[in-house]
């Protein structure tokens, strides 16, 4: 422990320093982790567990004629290969996905991108199984792939979904947001329009754990144990009960230590059914885990849009309407992971953090040959899209204007008074402060001197640039009213139980990918009932051990289940007032709360911690009526609204003009997150948003030929930041509470890979304003750089 | 074929397919599941473990190759219940978040600091930099390692705390 | 995770030993010395030796000796040794220019100079220093040693001069005075395979004249050195004209093809612009021979 943020250590604490409640306190999960002793999926050994590795589509479209699996049979270690005909017969073949669409378990008719799962081996050992793969003969006959998403409405183009009946070309949806004509008018009548296609490429969240499952079905009492790498245990095993009609009380899920997340591990995977249906074939566990091939080439990419965005706005600068037009990319199957009344995620947030008389978007959904997915990669459900596109045409409109970004920005922010916000596309901003998070963000840059230093570098010829980025998050999905995904509302349960001698036990739907739950939560029910944070455990990632939720995506979890575990401590904390009272034989109404404790309006020296409580509660402490015998209490919370997290971000780069080689020198990020639980995980959380926005602007991507061979499959091409690309973090915060929320906290997951990646490539178009440009592509590698200071910001990729 | 090495300073034998990779080796046929892999192409690092002391990609090595070579992982870190400094360092400085690139990078920390006591932050930066964290964006890891390299062992942490059965 | 097709394992004790190995096992037995090329490539199953003939054991082919009119660099030294060495930086620092950015600090700790110059990747920086150091490589087969020029045994992408049943054992690096080097790579991301590279070296006559000088490009599409553009700068008096001439004539030099790294005029402009930074950088280096960590 070496500092105490924000709060003053509690005096009461067992260790003098350290905060009971909110504060910097070290992570109760590093002890395991730093031992090598964290359980992840790949570390489980189950008795008699057998291996399955899966034979995947070298095509992007073609329809398979035959497979043949005798020679892997043979094989003396192989137990058995399904293929899609075997699971036709299972009535498995097809899974549905989290959009209301199909996706193919095994192929059966036709393979749709590189990487489908196209045969299933199970054997003895992972080896033997990899060997096997290579004995499988299939016959593919060539189909014309469909690879650019702008050519997939084409009259003529291949129709990728003919499974699908009634379907006749590669048209997913069309969604709207806002009011179109309203827009178009005060488009009409604007001093300055500006307008830029902008290709937000695909990218994949690639965490170091790739995905996995291993399955135990026990045929006896026809219970099925399910280890997942999964961010979404209770979703999964209602899905589950669904796709595979085992009944779901027969169902748990276990989603052990998870090596990253960042969305990849949402979705069911084909791979997590095979290997149930291996089990269930096999009659001993199964386990399957993907390598990083298979992860980059056929889990969850991110992003793939491309959008047009035009903004309106005075000749003073004034912003007055923000309108787009989306092409977005689902790749072959729609199974993008979002809330069923939201096709294009929250992508309707691109109004940012500005003041707008109108606005409008249209989003088209297409397939193409390509892995299937959608939102994934820490993007809080499209926002990152939404925030690229709208900080990218503020930045294009300050040079059309010639004024000075940050200027620009501050002259059209909501003002406080405005809050809460109602935005022209339907959504209401809970609580913001902008102007104070923007003035903070300058002045930790320097950003009057950064931009002279700038004048004076480009006068000698030299490329330095200053990328301004404000965004506003909306997190914590959602009321139930508005929001469920496949059926199941986006609420979360959490339950906390006290012990008779004053340690508690608290179980959460949610669960943490490296997010630090296991602290932050335990820090919650610290700060509302001061049982000190070592004494409380947290329980997650166990289907059978904790209440129904739908898990940790979109910075959900302090937002959701962060309320639900507040209001259910709040609900042991009245509880125990009662108690007190009859420990103390007075009224509760006559009691006052310490952190920690009851005791008697005023005669401090009398009350009763809420360790004397619990053993009273346990105890033979005459109880008042309706109170029962213990200290547990349980919430399911539905979030009244979203949050809205926001931050200003400034990234300082210097360019090599001889060959467009991008530096990131500095990057200052002020983030707003509501109220702060734990400071060192905030921080944590910024920084590796930070770069990943800093990995997306400058080098992750997945391309593909016109083939539609993959060209990211391998960490070889899907580049991913080293510690020698990023810069040292320059963090700071302001602290604007969600008014809705019961401790203000707004969640943080998100933000800074929301946030970064406008800043990052609004530097770098910064640093070539000399060269003409106004906007360059994503990923502003060394070559594309160099095309965008020879004319060419928008290469084809 | 057998391979006879050791690991955390314990002499094991066991009996091999050549084509074993070193990490399998450690984590499957010896249980020492805190070293991960993360890629199939040796540019993750997550599979770090130290031969010899140094720090080498145990999913690039055969454990057939690694035969007669001294091999530590993270689980051979600790003195009994004493931390390496660098495992401190990681608890102190939010050096972690998911955990599971951290026995590699942890490991090639303690290389850098027995070859540099002092590094500086570049040079830390470069020590680390065939290894990706997801999680962390590695200002967090340079100040673990600072924080170890302030808070220097005041014994000999060669001993080691598991011993593969 | 991806894992390699059976084969058997064998540790070579001596070079003869594994010539011995090489010869009883046949064409489809490989050496293995660092892995870092052959298990990733095993791995993907795009090779299957039946035969692995570890050479890690040989330590005579592990050397970095100084002689007085060359340095000889054992197969097996590893690029963290490379790097490392005072010898190295002080002759020849386009060596440490390179070796600084092959892959990772963690891979050069077994990656070996040998396994690069024997894979002969057209990305793999060590062809390129070696071709403008106008080393020589020793090849040992049955027949005893051989001695060849980089230019004969670099035969292409992933081709060279040494045969299946014969070992890489050394390479030879000729030690002239008034001689600067220098090595410059733009990739991606540190690690990453180069998007392109230049090399150069200057040697100096006492007027203060170029004496000789050598250029090479880096997965630029040029095999061997570039003798057009080095030729321009012999008997001249260096000056960034001069350079500049030259840099032009290598990026006429090179064939660079289009991918994911970048279109084919930027890579020729790289090779235009890394040149003139590397000759710059010799320059300085044949000037000031003791400031060899420079750059």
């Amino acid at each position: 422990m070496t500092a105490v943020e924000e709060r003053p250590a509690n005096p009461s604490a067992t260790a003098a320093d350290r905060p009971i409640g909110f504060g910097r306190i070290q992570r109760k999960e590093d002890p395991r982790f730093v031992r090598g002793k964290g359980h992840y999926l790949d570390d489980f050994v189950l008795p008699g567990m057998l291996h399955g590795a899966i034979l995947r589509s070298p095509m992007a479209h073609a329809r398979l004629v035959s497979i043949d699996t005798t020679e892997a049979l043979a094989h003396p270690k192989v137990h058995a290969v399904i293929t899609g005909k075997d699971l036709e017969g299972l009535n498995l073949a097809w899974a549905p996905t989290l959009s209301a669409d199909v996706q193919a378990v095994l192929a059966t008719d036709k393979v749709r991108f590189q990487g489908q799962e196209v045969a299933f081996v199970i054997a003895d050992d992972r080896y033997s199984a990899r060997d096997a793969l290579e004995l499988i003969d299939v016959e593919y006959e060539d189909l014309p792939p469909v690879v650019d998403a702008r050519r997939a409405l084409d009259p003529g183009a291949p129709v990728i979904r003919d499974d699908k009946e009634g379907q006749t070309d590669n048209h997913i949806f069309d969604w709207e947001a806002g009011d179109a004509a309203e827009t178009d008018a005060v488009f009409a009548t604007a001093d300055v329009v500006v307008k830029q296609e902008m290709v937000y490429p695909r990218v994949h969240p690639a965490p170091m754990e790739t995905c996995g499952a291993i399955a135990d079905y026990e045929p006896i009492d026809g219970k099925l144990t399910l280890y997942e790498t999964t961010q979404a245990p209770h979703a999964h095993r209602t899905l589950f009960a669904m796709v595979a009609g085992i009944p779901e009380h027969k169902i748990r899920i276990i989603s052990p230590d998870i090596g990253g997340g960042f969305g990849n591990k949402v979705g069911i995977y084909p791979g997590y059914i095979l290997a149930v249906v291996g089990s269930i074939v096999t009659g001993k566990p199964v386990k399957w885990v993907e390598d990083r091939s298979e992860n980059l080439m056929s889990t969850s990419f991110a992003r793939d849009y491309i959008m047009t965005g035009e903004v309106a706005a005075t000749k003073e600068g004034k912003i007055l309407a923000v309108r787009t037009n989306v092409l977005a990319d689902h790749g072959a199957f729609n199974a993008t992971a979002q809330p069923t009344k939201y096709p294009a995620g929250f992508f309707h947030i691109f109004t940012g953090s500005y003041d707008l008389q109108a606005a409008h978007c249209k989003v088209t959904g297409v397939y193409t040959n390509k892995a299937p997915g959608g939102v994934a990669y820490a993007c809080s459900f499209r926002v990152t899209e939404a925030v690229y596109l709208v900080e990218r045409m503020v930045d294009i409109l300050a040079a059309k204007l010639e004024m000075d970004p940050a200027e620009l920005r501050l002259k059209n922010f909501i003002r406080p008074e405005q809050f809460p916000y109602a935005n022209k596309t339907g959504w209401e901003y809970d609580s913001g402060d902008y102007e104070p998070t923007m003035r903070l963000s300058m002045q930790m840059a320097g950003y009057d001197e950064l931009r002279r230093e700038q004048a004076e570098k480009r006068a000698r010829g030299e490329l330095m640039g200053i990328g301004v980025a404000f965004f506003t998050e909306t997190v914590g999905a959602g009321p139930r009213k508005h929001m469920d995904i496949v059926g199941l509302g986006m609420a979360d349960g959490a339950e906390v139980r006290v012990h008779p001698t004053g340690k508690a036990v608290v179980r959460l739907s949610v669960q943490s990918q490296g997010q630090g739950h296991e602290t932050t939560f335990a820090q919650i029910v610290a700060e509302e009932l001061g049982i000190p944070p070592e004494d409380i455990d947290v329980v997650h990632g166990d289907t059978d051990q904790t209440p129904f939720g739908l898990g940790t995506y979109g910075s959900r979890s302090t937002p959701v289940s962060g309320a639900a575990v507040a209001l259910t401590a709040r609900k042991i904390k009245d509880k125990a007032r009662a108690i007190a009272a009859a420990m103390l034989e007075t009224r509760p109404e006559d009691l006052e709360w310490e952190k920690g404790r009851w005791y008697v309006k005023g005669d401090p020296s009398v009350g009763k911690t809420i360790q004397e409580i619990a053993l009273g509660a346990h105890g033979t402490v005459a109880l008042p009526e309706g109170i029962d015998g213990n200290l547990d209490a349980e919430v399911c919370y539905d979030p009244p609204n979203l949050t809205f997290p926001f931050g200003a971000y400034i990234c300082v780069v210097d360019i090599d003009k001889g060959t467009g080689k991008v530096h990131v020198r500095r990057f200052i990020a002020v983030d707003d997150c509501g109220t702060r639980i734990n400071p060192m995980i905030i921080e944590g959380q910024v920084h590796g948003g930070l770069t990943d926005g800093v990995g997306m602007a400058l080098m992750e991507f997945i391309g593909f030929d016109e083939q539609g061979n993959c060209l990211g499959g391998s960490f070889m091409d899907y580049l991913i930041p080293t510690a020698m690309e990023v810069p040292d973090w320059e963090t700071g915060h302001t602290v604007t509470p969600s008014p809705h929320h019961p401790i203000g906290a707004k969640g943080i997951g998100e933000s800074a890979t929301v946030g970064s990646p406008p800043a990052v490539v609004n530097a770098v178009v910064d640093a070539l304003a000399p060269f003409g440009i106004h906007h360059m592509d994503m990923p502003c590698t060394p070559a594309r750089v160099w095309e965008a200071m020879q004319g060419r910001p928008t290469p084809p990729i | 074929m057998q391979v006879t090495m050791t690991v955390n300073g314990t002499e094991v034998t066991r009996d091999v397919e050549p084509r074993l990779l070193l990490v399998h080796f450690l984590r499957e046929t010896l249980g020492l599941t805190g070293t991960h892999w993360g890629c199939d192409t040796s540019n993750c690092g997550t599979c770090v473990v130290l031969v010899d002391g140094e720090p080498v990609k145990s999913c690039t090595a055969l454990a057939a190759m690694t035969a007669g070579h001294e091999v530590r992982t993270v689980e051979g870190m600790a003195t009994g219940a004493t931390l390496d400094p660098v495992q401190q360092g990681f608890m102190e400085e939010h050096g972690l978040q998911c955990g599971f690139c951290t026995p590699g990078m942890m490991l090639t920390a303690r290389a850098l600091l027995d070859r540099n006591p002092n590094p500086d932050e570049t040079e830390i930066r470069e020590a680390i930099s065939g290894q990706i964290c997801r999680c962390t964006g590695y200002a967090t890891i340079v100040r673990s390692v600072q924080w170890a390299a302030a808070h220097p062992a005041t014994e000999s942490n060669a001993a080691s705390e598991e011993v593969p059965a | 995770m991806q894992v390699p097709a059976p084969f058997e394992y064998v540790r070579a004790t001596s070079v003869g030993n594994a010539l011995e190995l090489l010869e009883r096992h046949g064409p489809e037995s490989r050496v293995i010395a660092g892995g870092h090329s052959l298990l990733p490539m095993m791995k993907l199953r795009l090779a299957r030796p039946e035969w692995l003939i570890d050479i890690n054991d040989v330590a005579e082919l592990r050397h970095i000796t100084e002689e007085p009119d060359q340095l000889r660099v054992g197969a097996l030294t590893r690029h963290a040794a490379l790097l490392d060495s005072d010898v190295v930086g002080r002759l020849f620092p386009i060596v440490q220019d390179a070796e600084r950015v092959i892959a990772d600090p963690v891979v050069r700790n077994r990656g070996t100079i040998g396994g690069s110059l024997g894979q002969a990747d057209p990305a793999e920086d060590l062809t390129t220093v070696c071709d403008v150091l106008r080393a020589q490589v020793v090849i040992a087969g049955p027949g005893g040693e051989r001695v060849v020029d980089m230019a004969d045994f670099h035969r292409g992408p992933y081709e060279t001069a040494c045969e299946q049943h014969e070992l890489l054992v050394e390479v030879r690096f000729p030690i002239r005075p008034r001689m600067g080097s220098a090595y410059e790579k733009v990739e991606r991301r540190v690690g990453d395979w180069a998007v392109g590279a230049a090399g150069a070296a200057l040697w100096m006559a006492e007027d203060g004249t170029v004496a000789d000088a050598t250029i090479g490009l880096t997965a630029l599409g040029l095999e061997g050195l570039a003798t057009e553009a080095a030729a321009v700068l012999v008997g001249q008096r260096p000056s960034e004209d001069l350079f500049a001439e030259a840099a032009a004539l290598a990026a006429r030099a090179s064939s660079p093809i289009e991918d994911q790294r970048g279109p084919v005029d930027y890579k020729r402009h790289l090779a235009d612009e890394l040149t003139r930074r590397v000759l710059g950088r010799a320059l300085d280096r044949a000037a000031h021979p003791t400031a060899v960590q420079g750059g």
